[in-house]
């Protein structure tokens, strides 16, 4: 499968790369347009700030490129977010595809949001095999609300979306990369979409 | 709900783990992959290793082994030991680390949580901080491996250091370190209230019954212990079942 993860210098591609490996499949790492936008499927990972990220995406021109792709593509942590429309932190506009906000977390609770923590309400070809209340792995301040495009939902207190999906679109807030046997699942569920 | 993270630490010296009581009398535990990857089956929550080698030329081969754990394990791990400067982090989570762990060279430069936080993001720069009580000084921060005094009272360093931008807090008593009497309840309980990260309790875990004092008394978010763990003292689907009878969320 040509599968190629978006390489911008503001993801730990690393764990996708050796994640994926663990399965059996090898991806390219690329911020090339031509290259991504002739992927099967498109994995675009993200840790960091969001600032800064969308800095790194408009330097690529990626911010103009990835709005346009049609492939199953699927958004992770940060990448997730960067999908959105909005958010809090440092008041960023984001690529926009996702018609959603990014709020920051304002709980008496510990934040970051750092941790296993159970994935509800799963409704999403991406949850194959996935019980409900499955723990997955969480690390953020920030989170993108529920919504009409939430497939999967976790409590921090309140719930919001730990995965979304809107048209080709697909993202999780947690790291399927570093949920154990779980997170392979989840990660195995997309490259067979 | 978000679970109390049980967390194994391995110490590694040219490439193998060892683990020093009272920070002394280093024994053997064996190969860091192996064993990591066995405590990951065991449902360990996320790993620590620190590099506790002083050369350059050996922090090289760290670099080797961190991307080695990474290729093999598919649950998070922190690495530290002899961090100094952002290049050394970049390095370690290029190969796939998820949180770098810094201690005397935050003390030594404090700027550096900043300069972290800002490159890489809070969530990946965990702050460990060796603490130790006396009745003359109270709870005092310890710089390089336990060995140097600083002027910093603990809570106040902990506050700091998360004002700089730290997304998580390793706290080690060397009081309780090593003794498996069980965690310094009070002084984790008094940094877990004073920040709003996570706190991870380090240091003298004997029993179960010491893990369920640091979540429930001292609201620690996450418990460390090696050679308990290392020796199957203590295994951790047992602790885990356990903790679940005493009301406290664990994955399991």
């Amino acid at each position: 499968m040509n599968l190629v993860i978006v390489d911008y210098k503001a993801g730990n591609v690393q764990s996708v790369l050796f994640a994926l490996e663990r399965l059996g499949v090898q991806a390219t790492l690329s911020c090339d347009f031509e290259t991504i936008k002739a992927a099967e499927k498109v994995i675009f990972p993200g840790v960091g700030e969001a600032s800064s990220a969308m800095a790194e995406l408009r330097a690529r021109n990626l911010d103009k490129l990835l709005p346009t792709l049609e492939q199953p593509f699927f958004g992770v942590c940060l990448g997730m977010q960067l999908l959105c429309k909005h958010s809090e932190e440092g008041d960023t506009d984001l690529l926009g595809i996702i018609p959603l906000p990014v709020k920051r977390f304002q709980t008496d609770l510990k934040v970051p949001h750092m941790g296993w923590n159970q994935l509800e309400n799963l409704k999403s070809p991406l949850f194959e095999g996935i019980a409900e209340g499955e723990y997955a792995y969480y690390v953020h301040s920030y989170y993108v609300p529920l919504s009409e495009y939430t497939i999967a939902q976790t409590s921090y207190p309140e719930p919001f979306s730990a995965a979304l999906q809107y048209k080709n679109f697909y993202a999780a807030q947690f790291h399927p990369e570093k949920s154990g046997p779980a997170g392979s699942q989840i990660l195995k569920n997309f490259l067979a979409l | 709900m978000l679970t109390k993270r049980i967390i194994p630490c391995l110490d590694i010296k040219n490439g193998r783990t060892v683990k020093g009581v009272r920070f002394e009398n280093i024994r053997d535990a064996g190969d860091p992959v192996e064993l990591a990857k066995w405590y990951a089956e065991q449902g360990a929550d996320e790993l620590v290793f620190l590099d506790i080698t002083a050369t350059n030329e050996e922090r090289k081969t760290f670099a080797e082994l961190v991307r080695d754990i990474a290729r093999h394990i598919d649950i998070p791990f922190t690495v530290g030991g002899g961090i100094s400067a952002v290049a050394d982090v970049e390095v370690l989570l290029q190969a796939g680390a998820d949180k770098v762990s810094i201690n005397s060279a935050a003390i030594r430069n404090p700027q550096l949580v900043e300069d972290l936080a800002r490159r890489f993001g809070s969530q990946c720069v965990t702050v460990a901080i060796d603490t130790k009580y006396t009745e003359a000084t109270g709870w005092k921060v310890y710089a390089r491996a336990g060995t140097v005094e600083t002027e910093h009272a603990t809570v106040h360093w902990a506050k700091k250091v998360v004002e700089l931008g730290a997304g998580e807090i390793l706290l080690t008593s060397m009081n309780n370190d090593g003794t498996k009497a069980g965690f310094a309840l009070d002084i984790t309980k008094a940094v877990s209230e004073a920040v709003s990260v996570p706190v991870i309790a380090s240091g003298g875990a004997g029993t179960m019954q010491h893990f369920a004092d640091a979540f429930q008394i001292a609201h620690a978010d996450a418990a460390l212990a090696a050679s308990l763990f290392h020796f199957r003292e203590l295994d951790i689907p047992d602790l885990k079942l356990f903790l679940k009878g005493e009301d406290i969320a664990v994955r399991c």
